[in-house]
């Protein structure tokens, strides 16, 4: 039941995305940009947690959910660490995701020659 | 010619899109990436990885297989085919990262590979923090309302 939801809900969440983008001909970046800042919203206004806990990997693997762990992050830490949180929260909980990206994107440019 | 007024007429000369065909071929290959997500996932908390903590090795896993079929070369395919079935999963934000970096290296380590590493992750991760940014400081200073 997992995997199946995983699988419907996150191909639904890119088709969206790529209807979106074909009916507007925006740039896939904009349409990513418009993606994380969509998951942000929604985790604020604490919807994307319940659809998280749901769709499993359907919602947090698709970008949106990349923006929901941002805001997840800070609104975790408020209790804790006040203020501070909103700053260094969001870092907290996607940063071995991003650091993941950039190491390897670094090796690879490193070791794996462009191809022509 | 007005931006606006050139974007119009090249909308009319670009041929139309198959929205429909894109849009099953991006939700077959984005359900197929979050299935395997979710394979990673369920395996991780197999050995005894939280509902809590499972998260950033996960990303960490699907990552890493976005960068490896980057530096291969197949995740262009997936990504013609698929368009944002290959883009919107965290593989796609991999890919992002990885293609750039490997395409630019040529430019040097510096100015090509270092600073293009971000041509698409930057815009992203800007504008994904200065939304949590905002958020953040509403829940923050909503935090005796909401728990």
């Amino acid at each position: 039941m997992t995997f199946l939801m995983a699988f419907l809900i996150g191909g639904a969440l890119c088709m969206i995305a790529q209807i979106v983008m074909d009916l507007t001909r925006l740039t896939p970046a904009h349409i990513l940009v418009g993606g994380v800042v969509m998951g942000v919203i929604l985790g604020g206004i604490g919807i994307y947690e319940p659809f998280a806990k749901f769709a499993g990997a359907g919602a947090t693997i698709p970008l949106p959910g990349f923006g929901y762990s941002m805001v997840a992050g800070i609104i975790k830490e408020i209790p804790k660490e006040g203020w501070v949180s909103v700053f260094s929260g969001a870092f907290k909980a996607t940063g071995a995701g991003i650091k993941a990206a950039l190491i390897f994107g670094v090796l690879a440019a490193f070791f794996v020659r462009a191809r022509a | 010619m007005e931006k606006k007024e050139y974007q119009k007429r090249a909308r009319q000369v670009e041929p139309p899109r198959p929205v429909a065909r894109n849009a099953f071929w991006a939700f077959l290959i984005g359900g197929a990436i979050c299935l395997v997500g979710q394979g990673v996932q369920t395996a991780l908390q197999g050995v005894g990885y939280s509902e809590e903590t499972v998260k950033a090795p996960t990303a960490v896993i699907m990552v890493f297989l976005g960068a490896l079929f980057t530096a291969t070369g197949l995740y262009d395919r997936l990504t013609v085919l698929g368009g944002m079935g290959a883009s919107l999963p965290i593989t796609g934000f991999s890919n992002a990262v990885v293609a750039p970096a490997i395409e630019f290296r040529n430019e040097g380590a510096v100015m090509g590979t270092g600073a293009r590493i971000f041509q698409v992750a930057g815009p992203v991760i800007a504008y994904g923090l200065f939304a949590a940014f905002i958020v953040g400081i509403v829940r923050f200073a909503l935090r005796g309302v909401l728990s």
